[in-house]
């Protein structure tokens, strides 16, 4: 890559951030997280969680903030017309998805950092394992937004737009939340955390982030031809 | 009589034969049903291939009668 | 042409599932500990087999596709995962009736093979709406392509994960009571696979040849500039 490219991915990716309109939708996304929360404790009936219930409801509410979170802001960029400038200009295409991505994965860890802390407050007797959760989120939101980024790219030029990410992103999603699940459950544990396979589900997700993330990469050219 | 007791477990199926036969049969069944479901419905298209060359055919000779009153 | 060659692999196919059932039934010996209802498996697996590589079929043509801008490799792509689900939905139908049969349930979420393939099985399915979607067709085959390519990648990784989320390590069932698969079973199961892989190729090319011919009376449609008779698919790729 030509310095000057690479001066315009960086210029293009702080530009996508903040076009990306984060701030307006993640107290929303937040909000719902909150919500989901509270109707999990009268769902499952329970005050407190450890384990797998811990990691099983902290893990769908996450997923499932992300793929509400996702939609919102590929979809407003594609109506506000933004997608059509990006594609003019003379960048690599395979430099925008990495540009999205890391835009996408900073949201989701911004979501993160308010619905985590929350969930602890709400559910958890102890705070120890929330550490080496960090490494776990930040796996996962990378492989996350991968395959976010591909499928709502493609879902952006659709009809039924608001149904295909999360019909298609969800099967795609299932080995990074057994991984994640298997990490975190762990983690949660009611006597205080413990690392059982930690490091195999680490590389789980390494695994599942480098897979995807070549493939967007390889491919993202042949979304945006017109 | 014990010993053979003892090796019973070794040689003794899951279900008695004339039961797991119907399982068996069953799924052998479900593949067969599906296989012809699927010729079924690649018939149906076959069928609609044959009555459109039939009308495209028709038209195409319905076209080189005009033409051959045309030029005559 | 497509239809080349058909008859002859459609003959090989009847020919080669004539004799994997006949040695299912006449010479396979009973398993150890499943017994009879074994047998399943010589259906079951292979078709799961197939159908996995079916997938990973689609997601090559794919790659040519995208590759090499013809049409004819999204056709390729879009039969191939299309057979691969229908076999997919045989290879579910069969594993639950083997589970009832086994452990009394009609699913059961122990065997880690049988709960990666309903995975895999749940994301392809999504396919079809996925492509119905895309109104525009070069940019719904060029999209098919990306998510054939994406799928392929994750049957691999998703199998690895579900196995992995298993803490006990169930029976493989494909061993006697020893443990080891006698010759005999394995020559009936090879036979079977080879069956089950002529019957998807058969399959895939009976349909290719479909489309063809339906691509062909459309071609001459155009030629002679005759009325076009009703709709076409929305999704199914043409092929001329």
């Amino acid at each position: 890559m030509t310095p000057s490219r690479t001066a315009f991915a960086a210029i293009l990716a702080k530009d996508l951030r903040s076009e990306l309109r984060t701030l307006q939708s993640l107290p929303a996304m937040a909000l719902f997280s909150v919500t989901t929360f509270v109707i999990f404790r009268f769902g499952l009936d329970r005050t407190s969680l450890s384990g797998s219930l811990a990691s099983g409801v902290l893990w769908a509410t996450l997923l499932f903030a992300a793929v509400l979170g996702i939609n919102r802001l590929f979809v407003a960029e594609r109506e506000e017309g933004g997608f059509d400038a990006i594609r003019l200009a003379p960048i690599d295409r395979s430099v925008l998805f990495a540009a999205k991505v890391s835009a996408l994965l900073v949201y989701l860890l911004a979501l993160e950092l308010v619905a985590v802390p929350i969930f602890a407050v709400f559910f958890l007797d102890g705070a120890g394992g929330l550490g080496p959760l960090v490494l776990v989120l930040l796996l996962t939101d990378l492989g996350l937004a991968a395959t976010g980024t591909l499928i709502s790219s493609m879902a952006v030029n659709s009809r039924a737009r608001d149904l295909l990410v999360p019909l298609v992103l969800l099967p795609l999603a299932v080995p990074l939340m057994i991984a994640a699940t298997g990490a975190t459950e762990p983690l949660l544990a009611l006597g205080g955390p413990s690392y059982d396979r930690f490091g195999t589900w680490l590389m789980v997700l390494g695994l599942y982030d480098l897979i995807f993330g070549l493939v967007g990469y390889a491919v993202f050219d042949f979304l945006l031809e017109d | 009589m014990l010993e053979l007791a003892a090796l019973l477990p070794l040689g003794a199926p899951a279900l008695p034969l004339d039961e797991a036969g119907k399982y068996v049969a069953g799924a052998y069944i479900v593949f067969v049903v599906l296989l012809v479901v699927y010729v079924a419905i690649m018939a149906a298209k076959l069928g609609r291939i044959e009555r459109e060359l039939r009308e495209v055919a028709s038209f195409a000779e319905q076209r080189k009668e005009e033409r051959e009153e045309v030029s005559a | 042409m497509y239809g080349k060659g058909l008859k002859p692999l459609s003959i090989a196919t009847v020919a080669m599932l004539a004799l994997s059932l006949s040695l299912v039934f006449f010479y396979a010996p009973l398993d150890g500990d499943q017994g009879f209802i074994q047998k399943i498996f010589y259906l079951h697996v292979p078709l799961a087999i197939v159908a996995l590589i079916g997938f990973v079929v689609g997601g090559v043509f794919a790659i040519a596709h995208l590759r090499t801008d013809n049409r004819k490799w999204d056709a390729y792509s879009y039969v191939s995962i299309h057979l691969s689900v229908i076999f997919g939905v045989a290879v579910l139908i069969t594993g639950s009736i083997w589970a009832k049969a086994s452990w009394g349930h009609w699913w059961v979420w122990d065997e880690p093979t049988l709960v990666s393939f309903l995975i895999v099985f749940l994301l392809y399915a999504t396919y079809y709406p996925f492509r119905y979607a895309i109104e525009d067709r070069d940019r719904q085959a060029r999209y098919a392509s990306v998510f054939a390519i994406t799928a392929g990648a994750f049957v691999p990784l998703n199998f690895m994960a579900v196995r992995m989320a298993q803490s006990l390590v169930h029976p493989r069932t494909f061993a006697t009571a020893e443990g080891g698969m006698p010759g005999e079973m394995m020559l009936t199961f090879l036979c079977s696979l080879v069956a089950m892989g002529l019957l998807w190729t058969t399959l895939v090319k009976f349909e290719l040849t479909a489309k063809s011919a339906s691509g062909q009376v459309k071609r001459l449609r155009r030629a002679l500039d005759a009325p076009v008779s009703g709709g076409s698919s929305r999704i199914a790729p043409e092929v001329s």
